[in-house]
């Protein structure tokens, strides 16, 4: 036998060993490829989503450079089109919904985490995590047959009579009194959003060590100085992810706004005035775009409100990671 | 302490009391009143046909079987693709480059796919398969819905299978066996329960999403023929009760009432299914 056989070489005699290893191992290498292929679908899905978006927006783009976001024209006839009606009532809808949500979110999480009895604690939470996933469609319908007739008429109607001509409440309040409009679209955003982020907020209330919120009890502090100077303080960053989180939601949301937002591309003028946000203006016209260049300046519309939404939810989970927070 | 300062921290906790009491008050008040009027229209417009006849044009009879044998399809195929990739993804970050970086970029832009707005991938789908092929179809609908319930499934894979001991691998691939089959056999399996919770949620999250439908599987006055070929625009619930909904005509708006229970009703059921299997888990 000489030197340059030997790697070949096994025991003279007796079966060759069976190793695992190796009979396993082609196997596996397809089955780690498989799992980085499925991750790498996700990667690729959303840079599929940018670049459909500016591929598909393209031609409205170029056509009306910078001023397509600045510009408040917005005409399938003259195919002229411009995008500050929808990004201003997206931006002013979601954040008014948010300033109405974020309170009572808050209220509600501190209430199941501090002072709800306990009987009542898990029915309560329960609930309010199943509300959290009824679907948005649910919610535009009651906006829509609901609670439009009842704002317009204890709501829209006396303040609208109560204001004095020229003053500042008549100029916030006017438009037609039907309850369709920027604020009542933000208080229907608000109600879907308050849910989740009640949830959310509770759970991470949920994440604060016994002992500190017992110590701080213990040292004579009351419910409210616990919650606001110890426990809420201790989750600060997780809470703000959480909000941008319901804030994101409120930007993209679709179907709760579309029905009672009252659909026209101008710039609204008050409280009351119809409006319109990206993803509403979207969903109504998309089928039924005139020309390529309409389609293309609503998926333009779709890039827009991706950037904005990509930049808060990022900023949002970034936020929650350093909590230390799965969510 | 001065008298003052003690009174003023009593009135500020008694104040900050109520107003906890009362927003959860207002808010519960509020959904409680959402789900009266869903349950109370609801009902109204539910009856027999709704579940035999194909939506009518206004003013006849007719139901929402179409839509909801539609929704089921779509929903169903959906899950189908979501389940393979969302699995296998999530199984790769959790066994695998889960912590290599590109690992990390892949679960930061799953957590943004996992938020981000429905009605994109709708845009994103119908510049994929629908603006090439000429045609608006239930497949495209079930498209966008699969890519909307992966972030959720992989999500909910990755931390299932993270909970498992290392012992249990470690005891697999001292027996011999390959690491990828200890993952299949013996993780997967341990992982189970919540690898059907994650489904079920991924299920409940894309059944009522109305927004990306729209401009992929659009809608069907009839039943696709065959039944089950979804190359054709195809009724679904929410399109369905969209479109009633802003109609002008009362049948229409009561159909699109008992569809908006029906999908309500059903994601409720899931994630409550969903919830007894966490808990289950849980407990073993």
């Amino acid at each position: 036998m000489s030197d340059a056989a030997l790697p070949n070489a096994g025991p003279a005699a007796g079966p060759p060993v069976r190793r695992a290893a190796p009979r396993g191992s082609l196997i596996g290498q397809i089955f780690e490829g498989l799992c980085f292929a499925a991750a790498t679908t996700l990667l690729l899905s959303l840079g599929g989503i940018i670049v459909s978006l500016v591929i598909g927006g393209w031609p409205a783009l170029s056509k009306f450079g910078l001023g397509f976001l600045f510009s408040t024209a917005w005409n399938p006839v003259t195919d002229v089109y411009g995008a500050a009606g929808p990004i201003v009532g997206t931006l002013i809808t979601a954040a008014v919904a948010l300033i109405i949500a974020l309170p009572i979110a808050g209220g509600v999480a501190f209430f199941l985490t501090e002072l709800c009895p306990a009987p009542l604690r898990r029915p309560i939470g329960t609930a309010v995590e199943l509300l959290a996933g009824i679907p948005s469609i649910v919610y535009g319908m009651w906006g829509l047959f609901v609670f439009a007739p009842l704002f317009a008429r204890w709501i829209q109607l006396p303040l609208m009579s109560a204001a004095k001509p020229g003053s500042l409440l008549e100029s916030l309040t006017t438009g037609i009194p039907n309850g369709s409009g920027i604020l009542p679209a933000s208080i229907i955003l608000a109600i879907m959003i308050l849910p989740f982020m009640a949830a959310t907020l509770r759970e991470l209330l949920l994440t604060v060590p016994a002992a500190v919120r017992e110590s701080a009890y213990g040292l004579g502090a009351t419910t409210a100085e616990v919650v606001l100077s110890v426990t809420l303080p201790y989750v600060r960053q997780g809470a703000i992810g959480a909000v941008m989180l319901g804030l994101g939601r409120a930007l993209g949301e679709t179907m709760a706004v579309t029905f009672i937002i009252g659909n026209s591309h101008t710039f609204p003028k008050s409280m009351f005035d119809s409006g319109s946000t990206i993803a509403s203006t979207i969903a109504n016209e998309f089928t039924e775009a005139t020309s390529p260049i309409h389609t293309a300046a609503l998926i333009s519309l779709g890039l827009v409100l991706f950037l904005i939404t990509f930049v808060v939810l990022g900023l949002a989970r970034l936020l929650l990671r350093q909590q230390g927070a799965k969510l | 302490m001065s008298a003052a300062k003690l009174v003023r921290r009593r009135v500020s906790d008694i104040a900050f009391k109520i107003f906890c009491v009362g927003v959860t008050a207002l808010a519960l008040v509020a959904l409680a009143a959402i789900l009266w009027s869903l349950l109370a229209q609801g009902f109204g417009g539910l009856d027999l046909d709704v579940f035999t006849m194909s939506t009518p044009a206004a003013g006849s009879r007719g139901g929402l079987a179409n839509a909801i044998v539609g929704s089921i399809e779509m929903c169903l195929l959906a899950m189908v693709i979501a389940l393979t990739i969302g699995v296998l993804a999530g199984t790769w970050l959790a066994e695998y480059g889960g912590r290599s970086p590109y690992g990390a970029v892949v679960r930061f832009l799953n957590d943004v796919l996992l938020s981000a707005p429905s009605i994109l991938v709708g845009l994103f789908v119908y510049e994929l398969l629908v603006a090439p092929f000429h045609g608006f179809s239930g497949f495209a609908g079930a498209v966008a819905l699969a890519l909307l319930a992966v972030p959720v499934i992989t999500r909910t894979t990755e931390d299932v299978l993270l909970l498992q001991s290392a012992t249990l691998r470690e005891a697999g691939v001292a027996l011999g066996a390959p690491f990828s089959y200890v993952v299949r056999q013996i993780i997967w399996r341990s992982a189970r329960g919540g690898l059907l919770t994650g489904a079920l949620l991924a299920f409940a999250r894309i059944s009522g999403e109305t927004a990306p439908l729209l401009f992929t599987a659009l809608n069907n006055q009839f039943f696709n023929k065959p039944w089950f070929d979804l190359r054709q625009q195809t009724a679904n619930l929410p399109v369905v009760i969209f479109n009633g909904a802003l109609s002008a005509y009362d049948d229409l708006r009561r159909l699109a009432w008992a569809g908006a229970l029906l999908i309500a009703v059903t994601v409720l059921a899931v994630t409550i299914v969903a919830r007894i299997v966490a808990q289950e888990q849980k407990r073993s």
